[in-house]
């Protein structure tokens, strides 16, 4: 059976995590470890004026308390936000200093102030509850739009109103131009839901300095051990990069939420240096509420216009997005260049224009969350649309396939050129698989049940792998979006391919094997995937944005396709042939219609024995790679939900769920099926269970899995997952990306379900029971109850 | 977590006089809310008293109509036993419903009892059987032993060491979890006892925990079925509001709930 | 410290530990099998679940000190030498994980559902899967899978 692109092979990393073989973070013991407890602020925004560490530093096993003064005068920098974006006036985003541990004022609850390194956990947590800091307390502000009013507290001196940027895209003129002559315009106003990332795997860092080798190693939970090497050295002066070695072993789940670079891992670096111990922080679920980088949080409003033939002539966002009390690494990318960019959804739209203001509250920093923008955007067109068809009184489906984008490349007017789709395909392949014809009767045997029955879609795109590097540069990135790959034929015959991406569930052990078993016919047992380890690894991007595959995968190609081409050269002396006449397959290497056969391990050997090579060949068979794609890749799909609300509780259950998701090419398709359902599982999370809450006073409601709703197996179903795929021309393997689909196509489908069922379209996320039941009340759809 | 100490008591003597020798020492059964809140540094007992060991207060006899089930009893062990199912298979199907298969493992009827979490599901079914609660010093009638929010009438060193009630003619549970923790936002156990008398118990709504409904009671008492309560009232003034829902949202809850565990119970 | 001895993966072990230390720090931290994890601090997640005395208990809500006396069986004592378990088999199979740190608690949960409905001679359907999932939070798969896993183990154990 074929191990090679599309087959369906089990997993070659399961049997450790199936037997607890795995290795995460908090599993690392080294000697003469202590651990770390931070001491956090209670306030959502105080200035601090003075902290009294008398009491915990002579406390039992306790090592060390330290503090931001000292961080500061060791010359550790603060943490910074690496993508520049320019407001419309041309003046730079407004970046607020950053500490890993506060100095003079907190602003949001869960800010660093001091940290205890004690010989245990406990001892470590009972002496940070002996630290007494004094704390002034001050008025603080949680909501993004109350931010931005007069006289709201302000938290950062640069960032006058708490404004960050205001930026555009699009032409703000022409849209709206477009949309007073429309015949039919549609307003909304949307809210899309705070969220915590929740990676069941808590962050962990241990962090080891070797005063003699005057070197620094670092565990951590990190998506991109590369980049947090560079952040570390370059920007926060932790140690210069050959003196740091990052290792990201086993990472339980991401998310996006371990790309950054957050002051825990920072302080026990630099802890380990003043205590010349190994310093050990693992987060606990309370912490990982507070400090993880949240997600999503904006608040919009849009206006669509359409012809009187049902095509659409404008649309105009206008976006506030809570970026929290500090600027976190990509914070500012995600609403701008991943956002607005993909305001024309599927549609063939010639007028866009978004406004987008971000702006500082007393509330955790937010970043990138599964999707990233991406989910917020789609949730913007995929709502408006579905409300546009109900007011035109045309079926959703047509509305859309009427607008759909046909020929390609298509130019939006928002940056993005799509390449390659064919999204009547996938709307064609949900309404047959979701019996689309048939809903009607189902929702009238549903009502005999005494339920209300909705249907609903969303037919999502997204753009993946950001690139080409260079284009990124000119909007504003602080790095290059390339990656690295190397590949090792050992003498024997088996292969090791370093990658820069990270698994951290994707199962790259398994799919990136699988692209040497498709070249070489190797079985995948005799490759093994190297990842996560400065020291193993050359420099690499990491794994975020669905770009392990469309980037990742691509720099493997590359470094394949140069060890195939010495291969060859080496079997043709051999063989004393042409090159050309070689062809590799079922790990033999020999020419077409003769017998002239060799074992591809015989070529490795003689790569490495050298004895017999092509004359000034170098001995060796390792190749590596960089890739710099030519462009964003799109994958594209519909989703369509189907649900049962109780009119009596406001309960919903989804009774059916199906995805036509076009990813390019498949390497692994019991794997990317996998991705679906994750991404589905955190979509549907986002649109019924979850929303990370703050109080007036910037106290987090939502701190814990008692309150923050946790999508469980019994809030979902069983998910029906197709593929009718275009292949992405830019990228040597024609592979889209299919982690985020899941989470940006689902939101909308399950809300335009919900209030299809209930008849009332004014319905925000999450739908919980209560506030379901409250559209229903307000819609007047009559109770079974009474 | 804080410094504590633990020891096993092997009855419930040894119990009382342990927990008294302490500074502030508590009993622990199955632990599972006592731990969670230990690990969130909220409770800080000087010592455990291990009562789940104790052989007197394990077991559940059912004689005639007569139940009886030790305070050591698991959720686990009351949702599967077939004589409670014969006389109150009510009360199996509420145990089934408290918190998940792992905390019904250890978590026991005495230790929810003697907490009275506002949202547990027991407390309903106490007050709605009318049980009566034995102690390592006397027995109380459920009526007069929940008092308020996480209150019991329970001294600091008496140990809830059973549970009686007489089976009911007719009675059934209904719930509705919360949807982050699964507490009950809205729990309602009616039952009719002696005398085709109704009684309903309501947990998880009221903000002074949990509360028996008189206007229901009354109806259901003359008509036991859904239509009796349709215009029986819940006092929204009565009601939890929080983040999850407000009290409007209870009150209709508390209603939904109470018809849908008419109609089960039959 | 208060000695404490019990049986792990069919082993004797003993340790001293302070009495507030959770099994779950006793079966990481002393006895370095660090195969059940900690995945939040409230008692929900599931993350370290595993077997006291035959039933399915979460070790990060159980002192180690009641467990002393006990058997214990953790992920690592499930396979049978080198035969994986049939759940562990059925995870693999059905791709029923992804990051991995769920999946020791799940696996030990499903164990221990798959056992008592054998036991009791019902049913273990979807709607029963998921429902005796309720205390195993998993973020990566969205269940799907993991129910296929668990229908799939139930049935070769059956």
């Amino acid at each position: 059976m074929s191990e090679g692109i599309g087959a369906r092979v089990l997993r070659k990393e399961d049997k450790r995590f199936i037997t607890g073989g795995g290795r995460y973070t908090d599993d690392i013991v080294e000697p003469n470890q202590r651990y770390a407890a931070f001491v956090r602020s209670p306030h959502a925004h105080a200035k601090i004026k003075g902290i009294d560490k008398t009491a915990a530093e002579k406390m039992a096993g306790v090592e060390a308390v330290l503090d931001g003064k000292q961080l500061t005068a060791d010359g550790i920098g603060n943490i910074i936000c690496g993508w520049l974006i320019h407001s419309k006036d041309g003046s730079p985003m407004n970046m607020g200093a950053w500490s890993a541990l506060a100095t003079e004022f907190v602003r949001y609850v869960g800010d660093a102030v001091a940290v205890v390194i004690a010989d245990s956990i406990a001892n470590a947590r009972a002496a940070a509850e002996a630290v007494a800091v004094d704390y002034e307390v001050l008025p603080c502000v949680t909501r993004p739009d109350a931010a931005l009013e007069k006289g709201a507290p302000q938290l950062h001196p640069n960032a006058k109103n708490n404004l960050i940027f205001d930026w555009e895209l699009g032409d703000g003129a022409a849209t709206d131009k477009a949309i007073s002559g429309a015949a039919h315009v549609v307003e909304m106003d949307f809210t899309n839901n705070r969220l915590s990332p929740n990676a069941i795997e808590p962050r962990s860092a241990i962090a080891t300095f070797n005063a003699a080798e005057d070197h620094y190693t670092l565990y951590t939970t990190s998506q991109n051990p590369h980049l947090a090497r560079l952040v570390l050295s370059a920007f926060y002066q932790v140690a210069p990069e050959h003196k740091l070695r990052v290792i990201a072993p086993d990472v339980g789940g991401g998310f996006g939420s371990k790309i950054y670079i957050y002051p825990e891992e920072i302080v026990c670096l630099w802890a380990s240096m003043k205590t010349n111990c190994s310093v050990k922080w693992t987060s606990d679920r309370s912490e990982a509420f507070l400090t993880d980088a949240h997600g999503r949080d904006h608040i919009s409003t849009a206006k669509i216009g359409f012809d009187k033939n049902h095509k659409i002539v404008g649309l105009k966002v206008d976006t506030i997005a809570n970026l929290g009390a500090y600027m976190s690494l990509f914070s500012s990318a995600v609403p701008t260049y991943l956002y607005a960019t993909l305001l024309s959804g599927q549609y063939d739209i010639e007028n866009i224009h978004c406004n987008m203001r971000t702006v500082y509250t007393n509330t955790a920093p937010v970043d990138a969350y599964r999707g990233a923008g991406r989910p917020e955007a789609c949730f913007v067109v995929e709502r408006i649309m579905e409300t546009a068809a109900r007011k035109l009184g045309v079926d959703p489906a047509e509305l859309r396939r009427k607008n759909f984008v046909t020929e390609f490349p298509h130019q939006t007017p928002v940056i993005m050129c799509y390449d390659a789709g064919n999204f009547g395909a996938n709307l064609d392949a949900a309404l047959a698989a979701s019996d689309y014809a048939g809903f009607e009767k189902r929702r009238d045997e549903a009502a005999k049940r005494g339920k209300l029955r909705g249907i609903g879609m969303s037919s999502y795109i997204e753009a993946c792998g950001i690139a080409p590097s260079a284009a990124v540069g000119s909007l504003g990135a602080g790095v290059g979006l390339w990656e690295s790959a190397e590949v090792r034929v050992n003498p024997v015959g088996t292969i090791e391919i370093l990658t820069g991406s990270h698994s951290h569930g994707q199962g790259h052990e398994t799919t990136f094997a699988q692209l040497a078993s498709e070249r070489f016919g190797v079985p995948i047992d005799n490759v093994q995937i190297v990842h996560g380890d400065t020291d193993k690894v050359q420099f690499g991007m990491g794994t975020y944005g669905s770009r392990s595959g469309a980037v990742g995968m691509s720099a493997v190609a590359g470094a394949l396709d140069k060890v195939e081409t010495k291969a060859k050269k080496i079997a043709a002396h051999m063989l004393e042939v042409d090159e050309n006449e070689i062809v590799i397959e079922d790990a033999e290497v020999k020419v077409p219609g003769t017998n002239k056969t060799l074992g591809w391990h015989e070529v490795c050997l003689n790569a490495y024995m050298a004895h017999n090579l092509p004359e000034g060949m170098e001995p060796g068979l390792k190749e590596g790679s960089f890739y710099d794609p030519a462009n964003f890749t799109f994958p594209a799909g519909t989703y369509i939900c189907e649900v049962e609300v109780d009119p009596e509780t406001g309960h919903t259950d989804i009774v059916q769920f199906v995805a036509s998701d076009d990813f390019g090419t498949i390497i692994n398709p019991m794997i990317v099926e996998g991705q679906v359902h994750g991404g589905i599982g955190q979509g549907v999370g986002q649109a019924l269970l979850e929303e990370a809450i703050y109080d007036e006073d910037g106290q987090l409601l939502t701190g814990s899995y008692m309150d923050y709703a946790m999508p469980r197996a019994d809030d979902l179903p069983s998910y029906q997952v197709s593929h009718e795929s275009t292949l992405c021309p830019n990228n040597p393997l024609g592979i889209k990306g299919c982690g985020e689909a899941g989470a940006i196509g689902t939101p909308p489908a399950v809300i335009n379900a919900i209030t299809n069922a209930i008849g009332n379209n004014d319905l925000s996320m999450p739908a919980t029971p209560s506030k379901v039941w409250a559209a229903i009340q307000a819609s007047g759809v009559k109770q079974a109850a009474e | 977590m804080y410094e504590t100490k633990y020891q096993r008591a092997s009855n419930v003597e040894d119990a009382a006089k342990m927990l008294a020798a302490t500074d502030d020492g508590k009993f622990i059964s199955g632990g599972q809310t006592l731990i969670p809140t230990m690990k969130q540094r909220l409770a800080a007992p000087s010592d455990l008293i291990d009562v789940r060991n104790i052989d007197a207060m394990k077991g559940i006899a059912v004689d005639g109509s007569n139940v009886s089930i030790g305070a050591a009893a698991t959720h686990a062990e009351v949702a599967n036993s077939n004589d409670v199912h014969k006389a109150c298979p009510a009360l199996c199907d509420l145990a089934g419903m408290i918190g998940d298969p792992h905390v019904r493992h250890m978590g026991t009827i005495g230790g929810s009892i003697a907490n009275n979490d506002p949202a547990a599901d027991y407390p309903a079914a106490m007050i709605a059987l009318n049980a009566q609660i034995t102690t390592s010093k006397r027995t109380i009638g459920a009526d007069d032993f929940f008092t308020d929010l996480f209150e019991t009438a329970l001294e600091e060193d008496e140990i809830v060491t059973s549970i009686t009630f007489q089976a009911p003619s007719k009675a059934a549970y209904a719930k509705f979890p919360n949807p982050a923790s699964r507490y009950a936002m809205a729990g309602v156990f009616v039952a009719q006892v002696e005398d085709g008398a109704a009684r309903v118990g309501v947990t998880g709504a009221g903000s002074s925990g949990v509360f028996r409904h008189g206007e229901m009671e009354a109806a259901l008492s003359k008509d036991w079925s859904e239509a009796a309560i349709k215009n029986c009232k819940v006092d929204e003034a009565a009601m939890l509001s929080d983040l999850h829902g407000n009290a409007a949202y209870r009150a209709n809850l508390v209603k939904v709930m109470a018809k849908r565990a008419v109609a089960a119970a039959g | 410290m208060t000695s404490i001895s019990m049986s792990v993966n069919g082993k004797a072990v003993s340790g001293d530990v302070e009495d507030r230390t959770l099994l779950v720090q006793f079966i990481r931290e002393d006895l370095r099998l660090t195969g059940t994890h900690v995945g939040c601090d409230t008692s929900q997640c599931g993350a370290c679940v595993v077997h006291v005395d035959g039933k399915a208990v979460k070790s990060c809500t159980m002192l180690a000190v009641q467990a002393s006396g006990s058997e214990v069986t953790t992920i690592e004592g499930l396979a049978n030498g080198g035969d994986l378990h049939p759940l562990q088999t059925a995870f693999k199979e059905n791709h029923g994980l992804q990051c991995g740190f769920c999946t020791p608690g799940m696996i030990m949960s499903a164990a221990d559902m798959i056992a008592r409905y054998k036991a009791s001679g019902s049913k273990l359907d979807e709607k029963a899967i998921r429902e005796e999932l309720e205390g195993n939070i998993c973020r990566c798969t969205g269940y799907h899978n993991i129910v296929r896993s668990i229908e799939d183990a139930a049935a070769k154990m059956s």
